[in-house]
């Protein structure tokens, strides 16, 4: 439905403009409605299903499943779409071009990434995967006048495409080892052995590419040149989840094989560390929440990625928290970037009157991403320590640190962030190399424009104070990945523990960070840049590039004769080898008669001599004399059909080749390199050794019978004919002859209209032989 | 099938593609004429047995030639006349448009063989500016807002 109307309005909705967003509206609000009447049957632990066949021939269907864990996802796709839709009525200027179309876009993205979610088999889940990238891309690439969104889109679309690809052999790995691409078959009986590791990593590795893991997190940042809009729904609520999603589905069933939780948990954790230490770096607040986005998804691959019923139920939390905050941390800054006409934090900071909505709405979100209590962010954060301070699973203590770590260094971008968007920047402390003038204080948004940041700021907020509202929710989403996590009840105070004290130590540690930020900038322009994945993916595409370009100079030079050449050695070559290995039969005797020694006379001793006289008529008449030769040797063979044949076009050939040679220079006259000659000779000779051994081994090895055997006994009852080469011709064989008089009709219509043209050509060149000069020469030597 | 002629018809395809990797056209035609004898010689050859025409009554018990393979080697005799025809007309082009029936190389081809380092593809400006304007973020530079106003 989704996918219907966002086609719909690309192809309509160019007279919408501005309005079209609000018809795109309607669409994931339908469907919202839809998931809100069904939500209470389905956290009841009811499954809807859905089902239509594709492909029946490969078995292929689209099953659409929705459990628990699915309608949390749906229930945030299409809540979100729903805002972002608003939103982007508001955002964009009346007049701009193209806004139907980045309306349809959106939906057709929606529709794509309600299917991620709801797919109930790998193949499905394989094609909305691949929608959604390629929607990204569009999506990013939306302004398409500039070069670097096209280049970053590219960047994304080649990255997850080539996720996604490996995702899919992936995928065939493990459903052709299970028998199924169901996911609910799969996670009843989960396939082992070193084909389905394999095939893992392989999913992973789509998983993490999409998701922005390190080290493919590089197109996440670039594809912030997307209008906010956009990269407020896609590229932090919902499509950089998807990664999250597969993961999450297939933990609980993987995670104790092969190598995926090292694996899941080492990347999880380098990429929440450098995503936050990136972050750090940052004077662009939507690059701020960029990397905040790359390390938040290094944090919920980590939760999913463990597979422990506790990390499952720590990880839905946090999914949810996660697109609240994140999503409505972008609508501001889309906000401020669209009164300001700027988002550098350098420059921001004064504001008029009218501003404290979008201020306490984003001191809000930022307060929940960091985890500070009475938000919902504190909670998702308290269950995560909670999941791993108990151990349970080897390396425990390092995630826990390693999530400590990032948790600190989410507090301190956090920080950076709303200190920077809203605080002015005291003259002086700057670092000199920033020369960015403090603008003056922007107008002040109209409350429809921060609506919908407002709206997501207040569920974080109350979801905060009151998580039992969630609980119902969250459980049957962790116990539709994991039956074995126990009822969640999620609760604001869980007493004194380990997680609280971590807590503590987390807003500690991270409030240090904020408060000394000025020596933190200092540190961190003294160490070099960490491993960059944008100059790994810069050289590979530079590489690629050349490596083309040498490839297609090298096998493309342009030259006719070396082409030739290789087709000829590659005929020659490849059956050449089946060939050798054939038995060779005994040799059929030197001659059968006088009438070979004639014909085999008249065909050598024409042939060489076409080959080596200078004169073009004299080539042309060695050649028909190879025609006699031919003629006569088809009478030997009891063929007279062909003899007459062969005459007949001999002769016919000789007068066209007469006709055209008058006007060709007499001699040939070129002067070959020795290579090349010596190259031609060696083919040649070659081809000729070729087909002499194929031609005796090909008669002396014959089996069977020949087909024709039963053309003689047919011919006449049911061709009609005597003359059984002509009833092959014209009814056994009728549609090939009929090819054949195509082909000789298509060539009669090239020749007919090459000469006509330069009849007319002629003419033209004769009424304007003053003003052409040289071009008319070869005319005069006519 | 003798040797004899076995031996004629690998030489017909030598010779024929001695001229064939050749520049000229017309050397060029003369060739695909003997290649397209030697495989008409090569199909009636292989066709294997040597015996009276395949005429319906008119035998008397001999044996009786293969009429496949003759067959087939009508229609490529008919076709090598069209396919000749029709580069003979080429050739004739050739020679009103340059004077000669010489097969020049593709230019397009040999400059990009030629100027390999030189060759500068849109999406590589396009990455080439991104990453520009990246490490300008990462320095410090401005960071512009990307909407014009309301």
């Amino acid at each position: 439905m989704h996918a219907a109307l966002g086609l719909a309005l690309l192809a309509g909705g160019r007279r919408l403009g501005r309005r079209s967003f609000l018809v795109a509206a309607l669409s994931p609000a339908a469907a919202l409605a839809w998931a809100v009447a069904h939500a209470g049957g389905i956290v009841d632990g009811d499954v809807i299903h859905a089902s239509q066949t594709w492909v029946p021939a490969l078995h292929l269907s689209l099953d659409l499943r929705i459990d628990g864990f699915s309608l949390l996802l749906v229930l945030l796709v299409t809540g979100i779409g729903l805002l972002v839709q608003l939103y982007a009525s508001q955002y964009f200027a009346a007049g701009r071009a193209g806004l139907h179309r980045l309306a349809g876009l959106l939906l057709v993205f929606t529709a794509a990434m309600l299917g991620v979610v709801t797919a109930a088999n790998l193949l499905a889940l394989y094609v909305a995967w691949e929608l959604t990238s390629v929607t990204s891309y569009l999506l990013i690439g939306w302004t398409d006048e500039d070069p670097k969104a096209r280049a970053s889109a590219l960047q994304a679309l080649l990255t997850t495409g080539a996720g996604g690809l490996a995702m899919l052999g992936g995928f065939v790995l493990i459903g052709q080892s299970a028998g199924t691409y169901d996911l609910a078959a799969l996670a009843a009986r989960p396939p082992t052995g070193t084909t389905v590791s394999v095939g893992l990593v392989l999913v992973l590795v789509g998983a993490f590419t999409k998701s922005a893991q390190f080290p493919f997190s590089a197109w996440l940042p670039g594809a912030m040149v997307a209008p906010t809009p956009v990269s407020a729904f896609l590229h932090s609520a919902t499509m950089v989840k998807a990664g999250v999603y597969l993961i999450a589905r297939l933990a609980p069933v993987f995670a104790d094989q092969g190598i995926w939780r090292p694996l899941v948990l080492s990347v999880g954790l380098v990429t929440m560390l450098t995503g936050g230490w990136r972050a750090l770096r940052q004077h662009d607040l939507k690059r701020i929440l960029a990397f905040g986005t790359v390390s938040q998804l290094g944090f919920l691959v980590v939760l999913f990625g463990v597979g422990t019923p506790e990390a499952t139920e720590a990880g839905v939390v946090l999914l949810l928290a996660h697109a609240l905050f994140k999503a409505c941390l972008f609508l501001v800054v889309g906000v401020i970037d669209h009164q300001a006409h700027t988002r550098d934090i350098r420059a921001l900071g004064r504001y008029g009157p009218g501003w404290l909505g979008p201020k306490v709405v984003a001191v809000a979100a930022g307060a929940s991403m960091a985890g500070i209590p009475l938000l919902f962010g504190f909670v998702a954060k308290e269950s995560a320590y909670d999941a791993f301070a108990h151990g349970g699973v080897t390396g425990s203590g390092v995630v826990l640190a390693g999530l400590v770590a990032g948790s600190v260094l989410t507090f301190a971008y956090t920080g950076r962030l709303l200190l920077g968007a809203f605080v002015p920047t005291r003259p002086g402390s700057a670092p000199a190399s920033g020369a960015v003038a403090p603008i003056e204080p922007p107008p002040a948004p109209a409350l429809a424009f921060w609506a919908p940041a407002a709206l997501l700021g207040t569920l974080t907020l109350v979801l905060g104070l009151v998580p039992g509202l969630a609980s119902g929710l969250v459980s049957s989403a962790a116990d539709s990945l994991d039956p074995g996590v126990h009822p969640v009840h999620l609760a604001l105070w869980h007493g004194v523990g380990r997680p609280l004290v971590l807590s503590g130590l987390t807003l500690a540690l991270g409030a240090l960070l904020v408060a000394g930020r000025v020596a933190v900038a200092r540190v961190q322009s003294r160490v070099p840049h960490p491993v960059d994945g944008d100059a790994a993916y810069l050289g590979l595409v530079r590489g690629l590039n050349r490596v083309a370009d040498r490839v297609t100079g090298f096998v493309q030079p342009g030259s006719l004769p070396v082409y030739t050449g290789v087709i000829l050695l590659t005929a020659v070559v490849v059956p050449g080898f089946a060939l050798l290995r054939s038995p060779f039969p005994d040799l059929p005797p030197l001659a059968t008669g006088p009438g070979d020694w004639a014909a085999a006379g008249l065909l050598i001793v024409g042939g060489v001599a076409a080959t080596v006289v200078r004169e073009r008529m004299a080539a042309v008449l060695c050649l028909g004399a190879v025609g006699y030769g031919m003629a006569l040797v088809f009478v030997l063979q009891g063929a007279p059909d062909l003899a007459l044949t062969q005459v007949c076009i001999d002769t016919l050939g000789a007068v066209v080749f007469v006709l055209v040679l008058r006007h060709l220079p007499k001699r040939f006259n070129e002067r070959p390199t020795v290579i090349g000659r010596t190259a031609r000779l060696v083919i040649s000779a070659l081809v000729g050794v070729f087909v002499f051994v194929f031609i005796v081994v090909a008669v002396g090895v014959r089996v069977e019978p020949p087909v024709s055997t039963a053309f003689i006994d047919r011919a006449l009852t049911e061709g009609g004919g005597r003359n059984v080469v002509n009833v092959v011709i014209v009814d056994i064989r009728g549609f090939d002859t009929m090819g054949e008089i195509t082909v000789l009709a298509v060539a009669a219509i090239g020749v007919y209209s090459l000469a006509r043209l330069s009849r007319r050509e002629g003419r033209e060149l004769r009424s304007f032989a003053p003003l052409r000069g040289p071009s008319s020469k070869p005319q005069d030597q006519r | 099938m003798s040797l004899l002629l076995a031996f004629s018809t690998a030489l017909l395809f030598s010779l024929g593609t001695y001229l064939l990797l050749q520049r000229r056209l017309s050397r060029l035609i003369v060739g695909l004429g003997l290649m397209g004898h030697g495989a008409n010689l090569l199909l009636l050859l292989s066709g294997g047995r040597r015996g009276v025409a395949p005429f319906i009554g008119a035998t008397k018990g001999e044996r009786v030639a293969d009429p496949m393979p003759q067959a087939l080697a009508l229609t490529a005799i008919v076709i090598s006349f069209g396919v000749t025809a029709f580069l003979l007309a080429l050739a004739f082009r050739s020679w009103q448009l340059t004077g000669d029936d010489l097969v020049e190389d593709d230019v397009e081809d040999r400059r990009i063989a030629g100027a390999l380092a030189a060759l500068a593809d849109e999406e590589v400006a396009d990455i080439e500016a991104m990453a520009a304007a990246g490490a300008d973020a990462e320095a410090g530079g401005p960071a512009l807002g990307e909407e014009d106003g309301p």
